[in-house]
C-alpha cells in the first residue's frame, strides 16, 4: 500500500516538505506576496504587461462608492463580483444577465440591486478575505467559457493550471468540476484532475481522488479526447507570468474565453503537487533540466518553446 | 547549501552544549539521569506578605520543627535588607526577620526542603502548651454543656469521646446545639479551636495542630488543621472532618499548639502564603546532600533558584517544547493534517489537567456542540472578529452548562472542562466549520482526527515521567532539542503520508513500462 522513497525519487516526485522549503521559500521572495495573494494587483500588472486577463470593469474600495453601483452595473450585461483577497473562491458573484432592476445570477436565481450593494458592502469589510482584513471589490468581465470543455465539466467552469519554474512551463493539467466537487475545480475536494502534455496540449492521463479514470464520473465522456486549443498562446502566457510577478514557483491558472481566447484568471504562489498525479510523473527531473540550463531565455516566448521542446511525453 | 550547512553547524553546536550540560550535571553535580530509585523532596516555601508602615518591623513566623515521618533536609530564608534570626524556646522555633526602617509592599520567603522518613516517629509531647478552658459566653455556653452531656453518654474514654464529638459537629443533619456553636467556626482553624476548647471543658487535654499536605504543584496553600488529645501516655491525632485518628501520612507538622503563626510589628495587612513543589533525589545523595552542590553556577542559573511558585509554573511550560517537537515530527515526517498548527499542544496541556479520557470526551463535546450552533451563526453573515467572539461567548456557555449539568449528575472529571483554553476552542470551532463549508465534513474529520491524534501523543510523552523528570532537572536538554528542531526543520524528503498519496504512480509508471516493454517485444 506504500510506496518506498526510493521509488518516489526515482519518479523525481516533489514531496510537500521540499517544496516548501527549495521552492517556495527559496524561489518565491516573501514581499512579492501580495503581487499574487491580490487579485487586484495582479491584474494591474498583468494588463500593464499585455498578459491577457478578464476585462476589469470597476473596483468599489470604499463604502461610499457603493450607492453608485446601480449607475455603474447599468451599462453591463453581464459581470461578476470579486472580493480581491479572497479565497477558495468565497464571496464570488456572477451576474449572467439583467433586464432593468432584475439581475439573474448564474444558479438562475434572481437578485436585487440592493442584494448586490450588500454583497459589496460585506466585501469591503472583509467577510470573504483571508483573516477578516478591509477589502476591496472587484467588478469584472464575465469570461465567455469556450464550449468546448462543456461535455467535460459538471457544473463549474474548468481551468489549466500550469506550474512555471523559473519562467518555465513545466507541467500542465485541466481541472474538470464533478458532481462530488461541487462545482469546484478542486482535485483534494473530488475534481477530475488531466495531465496534459506541455509539447503538444494532448491529454496523458486522467485521475480522480489520486486514482487513474478514464471517463468524467458524471458527463461520462472520454477525457482522452479533451482538447485544448491555443495550447502555445497559454504556455507563453503562463510563461510570462513569471516576468511580471518574480515568484521562481508559481501556478498559472488559466481559463478559455470563446472570443478572447486564453486568459488568466488568478495566480498562486503555493501551487499544490497534485499536477504530478494527474500527469503520472515527478516534477523534479524537469524543474533540474530547468535548473541546469544554461542559455539565458529572455524571453517568455522562448521559455515556453523551450519547454515544448523538452518536456514533450508523446 | 551555505544556509544548510549553517543550520547543521548551529545544530550540532546547541546539542554538543545541551547534552554537555547535561552530561556535566550527572556526572559531576550528580543529578540522576532517570527517575527510578528516588525518593521524593518537597520544597515548601512560605511567603510572607505586609504593607510595612515606615517604621521598625519585626516579623515573626512560626517555623516547622520536628514532624513524624518527615525528616528536614535543609532550610533558608531570603528577604533582602532584612535581618534574620531563628528562636527557640522549648520545642517551638520562630523564624524573626527584622528590619529598622521599611515601606511599602514586603516579601519574607522561608524555605524548607523535607522528605518522607518513616523511622522518625517521635512526637514531642511534654511541653507543648495545652488549651484553657475558656468559658463561652451565653447561650454558647449552655449548647456547650448539653452537647457535651449528650457525647458523655454514648462514648467511654478520652478517644472514643473526640471521636463521636468530631462525628456530631460534622453530622450532615447536626443538632440545635452544633448549629449554634459552628455559627462561630469560619475556618478550619476556628472549628480546630473550638474542638480543642470543648475537650478542655470536659477536662480532656488536647491542643490544635497545623501542618501542609505534601502534595505536588500547589501554589497559595493555607495550612491544614487537626487536633491531638492525650490519651493514656500518648498523643493521639485526629483528623477535623473525618474523626479519623493516627497522624496522616505525607504531612509536614508546621505548629502546635495555639501560639500565632506570624506576627508582625510595624505592618499591616499581613499574611502568609504556602507554595509546595515535589522533585526527585537520588535516595543515596538525601543525606549528604547538604552544601555540596552551593556555588556551582550551574545550579545558582538553575530553575531550582526560582521562587517555589514560579518552579511549579515552569514545570508545564518546560513540557510544552516535547509537545512542539511531537508536532514537528507528525507535520514534517508522518503528514498529519491537523487543525492549527500548534493547538494540539494547548489541547494536550489540558488533557494533563484533566486526564486523557474524561479530556478527549469533553473536547469532542465541547467542539461538537460549537460546530452546531456555529452553523447557526453562519447564516447570520457577521464580521470575522465579530463572529470568533460570538463563538468564544457560546463555548464558555457550553463550559458552563457541561459543568453544571456534570456537577448535577455527580461527574466530578467533567468539573475539569474549565482547564481547557477557551480561546483556542473557539478557533478550533471557527476553522472546523470554514472548513466544513468550503471542503466539506470528510476534510473536517480528517483534520479533527488528526488534531486529536497529535494531541494524544504530546500528551502521552509529555506525561512520561522520564521525560517530566529530564525537562525539568536538565532543562539544558532544550538546547538539544532545539537543535534537532533545527534539523528536522531542514528535512526535505517524503512523508509518510506522501508514500501513499503517490503510491498509485508507481502503479501507473510500472504499466507503462511493462505496456512499452510489450510494445517493443511486438515490433522487433
Amino acid at each position: 500500500m506504500l510506496a518506498t522513497p526510493k521509488q518516489l525519487r526515482e519518479l523525481g516526485i516533489l514531496g510537500m516538505n521540499r517544496r516548501n522549503v527549495s521552492m517556495i521559500a527559496a524561489k518565491n521572495p516573501r514581499h512579492l506576496y501580495p503581487l499574487v495573494d491580490d487579485k487586484l494587483k495582479t491584474k494591474k500588472i498583468a494588463e500593464a504587461a499585455g498578459i491577457a486577463v478578464p476585462r476589469l470593469l470597476a473596483v468599489v474600495s470604499q463604502e461610499r462608492s457603493v450607492k453608485d453601483l446601480p449607475r455603474i452595473l447599468e451599462k453591463y450585461r453581464q459581470f461578476v463580483v470579486k472580493p480581491s483577497n479572497g479565497s477558495g473562491g468565497k464571496g464570488i458573484l456572477v451576474v449572467t444577465h439583467h433586464d432593468g432592476d432584475n439581475y439573474v445570477k448564474s444558479s438562475g436565481d434572481q437578485i436585487s440591486m440592493e442584494s448586490i450593494q450588500r454583497h459589496v458592502s460585506n466585501t469591503l469589510s472583509g467577510l470573504y478575505s483571508l483573516g477578516g482584513r478591509p477589502d476591496v471589490a472587484m467588478i469584472e468581465a464575465l469570461v465567455q467559457f469556450d464550449p468546448i470543455f462543456a461535455e467535460y465539466s459538471y457544473e463549474g467552469v474548468p481551468d489549466i493550471r500550469v506550474v512555471v519554474y523559473m519562467g518555465f512551463p513545466v507541467m500542465a493539467m485541466v481541472r474538470l468540476a464533478t458532481h462530488e466537487s461541487d462545482g469546484k475545480a478542486n482535485l483534494h475536494q473530488g475534481a477530475v484532475g488531466v495531465g496534459i502534455d506541455i509539447a503538444t496540449g494532448q491529454p496523458l492521463r486522467a485521475v480522480q481522488h489520486g486514482r487513474p479514470v478514464t471517463h468524467h464520473p458524471d458527463t461520462r465522456h472520454k477525457l482522452s479526447d479533451v482538447k485544448i486549443p491555443h495550447w502555445d498562446r497559454m504556455l507563453k502566457l503562463a510563461a510570462a507570468c513569471y516576468d511580471v510577478t518574480g515568484m521562481g514557483y508559481l501556478g498559472v491558472d488559466i481559463v478559455l474565453d470563446q472570443n478572447l481566447g486564453p486568459l488568466i484568471i488568478e495566480l498562486n504562489a503555493r501551487p499544490g503537487l497534485a499536477i504530478q498525479v494527474a500527469n503520472g510523473i515527478g516534477l523534479l527531473p524537469r524543474i533540474k533540466r530547468v535548473d541546469g540550463l544554461t542559455d539565458v531565455l529572455k524571453k517568455p516566448d522562448d521559455r515556453a518553446e523551450w519547454s515544448m521542446r523538452e518536456f514533450g511525453m508523446l | 547549501m551555505s544556509a544548510r550547512v549553517k543550520v547543521y553547524i548551529t545544530a550540532a553546536v546547541l546539542v554538543l552544549i545541551g547534552l554537555g550540560m547535561a552530561l556535566y550535571k550527572n556526572l559531576v553535580l550528580g543529578f540522576p539521569m532517570f527517575p527510578g530509585n528516588q525518593q521524593a523532596v518537597w520544597t515548601i516555601e512560605a511567603e510572607v506578605n505586609f504593607l510595612a508602615s515606615n517604621e521598625s518591623v519585626v516579623a515573626s513566623l512560626a517555623l516547622p520543627s520536628r514532624s513524624p515521618k518527615i525528616s528536614i533536609l535543609q532550610e533558608d530564608s531570603a528577604s533582602s535588607g532584612y535581618g534574620f534570626i531563628e528562636e527557640t524556646s522549648g520545642s517551638m522555633r520562630r523564624g524573626v526577620w527584622s528590619k529598622r526602617n521599611a515601606r511599602g509592599q514586603q516579601a519574607l520567603y522561608y524555605r524548607i526542603q523535607v522528605y518522607e522518613n518513616r523511622s522518625i516517629i517521635d512526637v514531642d509531647s511534654a511541653n507543648v502548651p495545652v488549651i484553657e478552658y475558656p468559658g463561652f459566653d451565653e447561650p454558647l455556653e449552655t449548647a456547650a454543656i448539653s452537647l457535651l452531656d449528650q457525647i458523655r453518654e454514648i462514648s467511654a474514654n478520652n478517644r472514643t469521646f473526640t471521636s463521636q464529638l468530631l462525628l456530631a459537629l460534622n453530622a450532615e443533619a447536626p443538632g440545635q446545639n452544633v448549629i449554634m456553636l459552628r455559627r462561630q467556626t469560619k475556618s478550619d482553624e476556628d472549628l480546630a479551636v473550638l474542638v480543642a476548647q470543648l475537650l478542655a471543658m470536659e477536662g480532656i487535654a488536647a491542643r490544635v495542630i497545623s501542618g501542609l499536605r505534601l502534595e505536588d504543584g500547589r501554589r497559595r496553600q493555607q495550612l491544614s488543621y487537626g487536633v491531638e488529645v492525650l490519651d493514656g501516655d500518648d498523643w493521639e491525632y485526629f483528623n477535623l472532618e473525618t474523626g479519623i485518628t493516627g497522624f496522616p501520612d505525607r504531612f509536614l507538622l508546621w505548629q502546635r499548639g495555639g501560639q500565632a503563626l506570624l506576627e508582625v510589628v510595624g505592618g499591616r495587612n499581613s499574611s502568609v502564603q504556602f507554595s509546595i513543589v515535589e522533585n526527585y533525589r537520588g535516595t543515596r545523595e538525601l543525606p549528604l546532600n547538604a552544601n555540596k552542590n552551593e556555588g556551582a553556577a550551574l545550579i545558582d542559573f538553575s530553575i531550582y533558584s526560582l521562587p517555589l511558585a514560579e518552579q511549579n509554573a515552569f514545570k508545564s511550560i518546560l513540557l510544552v517544547p516535547i509537545g512542539a517537537l511531537v508536532v514537528v515530527i507528525m507535520r514534517l515526517l508522518i503528514g498529519v493534517k491537523t487543525s492549527g498548527t500548534f493547538m494540539p499542544i494547548l489541547i494536550a496541556l489540558a488533557f494533563i489537567q484533566t486526564t486523557l479520557v474524561a479530556g478527549v470526551l469533553i473536547f469532542l463535546t465541547v467542539v461538537g456542540a460549537g460546530l452546531v450552533i456555529r452553523s447557526f451563526l453562519s447564516r447570520l453573515n457577521l464580521l470575522l472578529v465579530a463572529r470568533i467572539s460570538a463563538v468564544i461567548i457560546v463555548v464558555i456557555l457550553i463550559m458552563a452548562i457541561f459543568s453544571i449539568i456534570s456537577s448535577k449528575l455527580g461527574i466530578e472529571r467533567a468539573l475539569t472542562v474549565t482547564f481547557f483554553p477557551m480561546i483556542i476552542l473557539a478557533w478550533t470551532i471557527e476553522r472546523m466549520s470554514v472548513l466544513w463549508e468550503e471542503d466539506g465534513p470528510r476534510e473536517v474529520f480528517k483534520q479533527g482526527a488528526g488534531s486529536l491524534l497529535v494531541a494524544v501523543i504530546a500528551y502521552l510523552c509529555m506525561t512520561n515521567s522520564i521525560i517530566e523528570h529530564l525537562t525539568f532537572n536538565f532543562p539544558e536538554l532544550l538546547l538539544a532539542l532545539l537543535g534537532l528542531i533545527l534539523v528536522l526543520g531542514q528535512y526535505t524528503g517524503y512523508r509518510l503520508s506522501e508514500l501513499r498519496r503517490f503510491e498509485p504512480m508507481i502503479e501507473h509508471f510500472e504499466a507503462t513500462e511493462k505496456a512499452d516493454a510489450g510494445d517493443t517485444k511486438t515490433t522487433s
